[in-house]
């Protein structure tokens, strides 16, 4: 039995993770035609390469059907519920940051902080006859963020893409949603609410809870801590 | 762990219990819809409820309590007095693996009765705990009443007792307003910034300097509040000695005889609790000569206040030794038949039991 290990399909986030094990004596590559979801790796007996969209690596870990996998932080937590009793972090990667915030147009001069979020959205539900929309597609991660700082008369509208035009397009008053620049916000005539960090996340290797986890997969694993000098163990 | 046949069987006979005292059974669709219950319990109740698509009716809920139909049902076509009792599941999403029931029956009782609501108040209580006796359990009460009386006495403005009585049910948030009101807390250098920003200029002049306007949220709301936010600050903070009475309210904890004799003591200093006080007195009254000995009844005024509730007077509950969720819980919610009433409205009080951990009380008893 093999070790498998999710690894982004494509795109930075995939080249960035070929080159952070590389650079550790792990050599993954794409095998096949540059079309063909087909990976392989080199250094180490008994791992496999498992190409996978980073959205559903987490959906893959707390199956169990990957050992290990590289994907961002916001997902596992966004995706999983009590994602730490599902997957172990075992290391940061270093790269993939990007910040999970809360913005609001910059013409709300009365707003910076997620306490005048609150009071706005009381004002607004009474003055329009629903609760202020906030766009998003980190339900999970927001929702959990506002009930602990106890904001009250908001709802969560799905957006899976292009949130920040939501404010423009009428179907949302603000939004969630990672940025690692804010340039795409400001754009949008959008400002961060200085205290609406939700998360800072980056790419993160997990390990799976509930992986059938054999004597040869954890011999494999434990070739891997040492070559990738990894002191979590779960 | 009790098989289920144990757990319909104690059901059966807490529901017969209600039937005997006098409550009409009634029933509820198990789907309801979700606007309802997003409106009245906001976004929290996602994290909560199974939300499901009906491609003709919309978003809709699997029944995460009966309070809501049972008082939509009353409102649209019940009798005056009325008692009611229902027996049937509840669905709640359950965030950590293994340790609650997402799925569980409930019994309840409900009572809609205008003429003397601390009667009906010691009724359902004195019901549940005769009903739950043999489980050896511990009772809890409060009354969420005092201290939103208290809230709504407060010498400041009518926007500063909007925003606390706003946040009533969520403990953190409410306490965090106190304690800005009361000077408690330093001003948030994020505030005191915007405060300033805001008296530099007139906000028409603010808003148009900060960009492009977007959103539905118009310049006029955004002026509005900015000038809430100005006069806000002049206000002066909660007078001393009514801020120590308000946090002293919060942390009251005592046996409900000795609790009583402790709120009749700051009634004098705090007057607007008076008529609140009385009807947790005519509360006692009640219970006693039910044959609750107040004496020793555990009261906390702080009780039932999380988020997901409604109450807004007498609250109970009865919890076992064992950790986990209690065995029975309830209280006044006059306010929510108002919200659902469309203008109508009637004091109502009611409760729920969780006959499976009853019978898991009464078969480790065995």
């Amino acid at each position: 039995m093999t070790l498998k290990i999710g690894v982004p399909s494509k795109g930075r986030l995939m080249e960035k993770t070929f080159e952070w094990f590389g650079a550790r004596g792990v050599i993954m590559a794409r095998s096949g035609s540059d079309r063909e979801y087909a990976g392989a790796v080199d250094g180490i007996e008994g791992v496999e390469l498992v190409l996978l969209s980073a959205g559903e690596i987490p959906r893959e870990l707390a199956a169990g059907r990957i050992h290990l996998g590289v994907t961002g932080s916001d997902l596992v937590r966004d995706k999983l519920a009590d994602w730490s009793s599902q997957v172990a972090e075992l290391a940061p990667l270093g790269f993939g940051h990007a910040d999970l915030v809360l913005a609001v147009p910059v013409s709300w001069v009365d707003v910076e902080t997620v306490d005048d979020l609150d009071a706005a959205a009381a004002a607004f539900r009474r003055a329009h006859g629903f609760r202020l929309r906030i766009a998003t597609k980190y339900h999970r991660l927001v929702r959990e963020f506002l009930t602990a700082q106890g904001v009250a008369d908001y709802q969560l509208v799905d957006s899976q893409g292009a949130t920040e035009g939501t404010v423009k397009n009428l179907t949302a008053e603000a939004i969630a949603d990672i940025t690692s620049s804010g340039e795409t916000l400001r754009a949008n005539h959008l400002k961060i609410l200085s205290d609406g960090m939700m998360h800072q996340s980056q790419a993160v290797l997990f390990a799976a809870r509930a992986a059938d986890w054999q004597p040869e997969t954890r011999r494999a694993l434990d070739t891997l801590y040492s070559m990738l000098a990894i002191d979590a163990r779960f | 762990m009790s098989s289920r046949a144990e757990i319909r069987a104690e059901a059966d006979r807490l529901f017969a219990a209600f039937q005997a005292a006098g409550a009409a059974p009634v029933e509820a669709d198990i789907l309801q819809p979700a606007e309802t219950l997003l409106d009245l319990y906001g976004e929290d109740i996602r994290a909560r409820a199974y939300v499901t698509q009906d491609p003709l009716r919309g978003e809709m809920m699997l029944r995460p309590d009966f309070t809501v139909p049972v008082v939509q049902a009353h409102m649209a076509h019940g009798a005056d007095p009325a008692r009611y009792c229902y027996l049937g599941e509840v669905f709640r999403k359950q965030d950590h693996p293994g340790r609650q029931a997402s799925e569980y029956l409930q019994v309840g009782f409900e009572v809609f009765d205008r003429t003397a609501p601390e009667a009906a108040d010691a009724e359902v209580f004195a019901l549940f705990s005769s009903l739950l006796a043999p489980c050896n359990l511990r009772p809890a009460t409060g009354d969420i009443g005092i201290l939103m009386a208290a809230v709504r006495g407060l010498g400041t403005t009518e926007r500063r007792r909007a925003a606390l009585l706003r946040h009533i049910w969520r403990p953190a948030r409410f306490r965090a307003l106190l304690d800005r009101f009361s000077g408690r807390a330093p001003v948030a250098p994020a505030r005191a910034e915007l405060l300033a920003r805001l008296a530099s200029d007139k906000a028409e002049a603010l808003i148009a300097a900060a960009g492009p306007m977007t959103g539905l949220r118009s310049g006029a709301e955004i002026a509005a509040r900015a000038a809430s936010l100005l006069e806000d600050a002049q206000t002066p903070p909660l007078a001393a000695p009514e801020a120590a009475l308000l946090y002293d309210l919060l942390s009251l904890q005592a046996p409900a005889g000795a609790a009583l004799a402790h709120l009749r003591g700051i009634t004098a200093m705090l007057p607007a609790i008076a008529p609140a006080v009385d009807r947790f007195a005519a509360r006692l009254d009640a219970l006693e000569a039910r044959g609750i000995d107040t004496a020793s009844l555990p009261f906390e005024a702080s009780h039932g206040r999380s988020t997901l509730e409604y109450y807004d007077g007498f609250v109970f509950s009865f919890e076992s030794a064992v950790k986990g969720p209690p065995v029975a819980s309830g209280g006044r919610y006059d306010a929510l038949t108002a919200v659902l009433g469309q203008g109508r409205s009637i004091p109502a009080v009611g409760g729920v039991i969780r006959p499976a951990l009853v019978a898991g009380l009464k078969g480790a008893a065995t």
